[in-house]
């Protein structure tokens, strides 16, 4: 387990977590390398099954990310998705599926540093937990026990 | 309920509804939905505490709705679902004639829905103290206990989706879980595609479900869905105030927001 390094997959907006992601780059700030980036449009779009979706193909963890309330490109989309964020977290905890491995946020175009931090807290806390192998034995796919980083 | 009977005949034969949705002797002493098209069908309706089931999912169905103005026996349950369908625009006053039965098992008629809020406003329409009690019981477990449970209890499902067919807001002509390009839910009765359909169904009630129940005695082995969507009920209930099908001019939950919705988790 001690070399076990967690899969991150997020979820991310086009107009503000994405372009402050980019930031953390150009600003050449270091961060864990453990995440995928996925860009949406929005917030909004973010389907909630898709992060089911991230856990069944292998993620140990989840990040959310969009614009902060009332930064929204689309004016409202991030509102919508927190109502809908608010009622799924609490059905995933109804269900026992481990809601600590997914991390929601608002990150904006400005906040490249917060994106790095807010990654290698994600890191680390998984990385605590362990691989998700509860939702990946439901799925039928193999826990990956090391990843090597060349 | 010779006076059910009376008024379904009349409503009949004045041509005011072209069906009168109601319950009626069933075999092996079950009841069964009748749909009485014509005045002398209306002999057949019975009402008594055996008659459970939401009749108000045909209201929605295609074959029935196509019939022109539909009048139903309507238990607060089938009331409520009304409600719940028309703020989602999917039923109007002039579609139905409500022919209500109080929890006594008295007839009672609305002119119209605003009278039938004002009713139900002043009934019970909450969880009953046993369905709290499962609830309770499942909150308290542990996170590992509670993906035990459902683990265990869906792994009987076999994606009959005898849920959705007896739930009335689940209307929707194409469902989701039909979309297969991709295949959004696995179709096999397996561990995740099992999971990832009650889960989405729940999401699809958050905010919506009525607490009939309907969708756990339509199991036809015994898996307690119903409690997904309860759960949710009381959820969005402690979260936003919502309360689903008591007000026909009400804004759906998750195509509606607050500014100050408030959560704890997001960083």
């Amino acid at each position: 387990m001690a070399d076990f390094e967690p899969k991150i997959v997020a979820f991310v907006c086009n107009w503000c977590t994405y372009a402050g992601a980019d930031l953390t780059g150009t600003s050449r700030i270091k961060y864990a390398p453990n995440v995928k980036i996925i860009r949406f449009p929005c917030t909004g779009r973010i389907d909630f099954m898709l992060l089911l979706k991230a856990f069944a193909n292998g993620a140990d963890g989840v990040i959310v990310s969009g614009c902060h309330p009332n930064d929204c490109h689309y004016s409202t989309g991030n509102f919508h998705a927190r109502r809908r964020w608010m009622v799924f977290r609490r059905l995933l905890e109804f269900t026992g599926i481990d809601s600590r491995r997914i991390t929601w946020s608002w990150v904006s175009a400005a906040e490249g540093a917060k994106w790095a931090q807010l990654v290698n807290a994600t890191v680390e806390e998984v990385r605590a937990l362990g691989p998700y192998k509860a939702y990946h034995d439901l799925a039928g796919k193999a826990t990956e026990k090391e990843v090597t980083h060349g | 309920m010779d006076e059910l009977k009376q008024k379904a005949k009349e409503l009949l034969e004045k041509q005011q509804v072209a069906v009168i949705i109601g319950y009626a002797e069933g075999t092996a002493g079950r009841t069964r939905a009748v749909f009485a098209l014509k005045p002398e069908d209306s002999e057949k309706l019975i009402f008594d505490e055996r008659c459970k089931q939401n009749l108000a999912v045909y209201l929605m169905k295609h074959e029935v709705k196509h019939l022109g103005r539909r009048g139903i026996v309507a238990t607060i349950p089938v009331m409520r679902s009304i409600l719940q369908v028309a703020s989602e625009y999917q039923l109007t006053e002039a579609d139905v004639h409500v022919l209500g039965i109080t929890p006594e098992g008295k007839l009672i008629e609305f002119d119209g829905f605003k009278p039938m809020e004002h009713w139900l406003s002043g009934q019970d329409v909450g969880l009953s103290a046993g369905e709290k009690d499962e609830l309770a019981k499942l909150d308290g477990m542990s996170m590992e206990e509670k993906w035990a449970y459902w683990k265990d209890e869906l792994s009987r499902c076999i994606k009959c989706y005898a849920c959705r067919a007896a739930c009335p807001m689940c209307y929707c002509i194409r469902c989701f879980v039909e979309s297969n390009r991709p295949q959004w839910i696995p179709i096999a009765a397996n561990d995740l595609g099992s999971f990832e359909w009650h889960i989405l169904r729940a999401m699809h009630l958050a905010g919506r479900c009525i607490n009939c129940g309907e969708c756990g005695r339509a199991c036809p082995v015994d898996i307690p869905i119903h409690l997904l969507t309860f759960k949710g009920v009381m959820d969005v209930e402690a979260d936003f105030g919502v309360t689903a099908g008591l007000d026909a001019g009400m804004e759906s939950l998750l195509s509606s927001f607050k500014p100050n919705d408030k959560e704890n988790f997001i960083r």
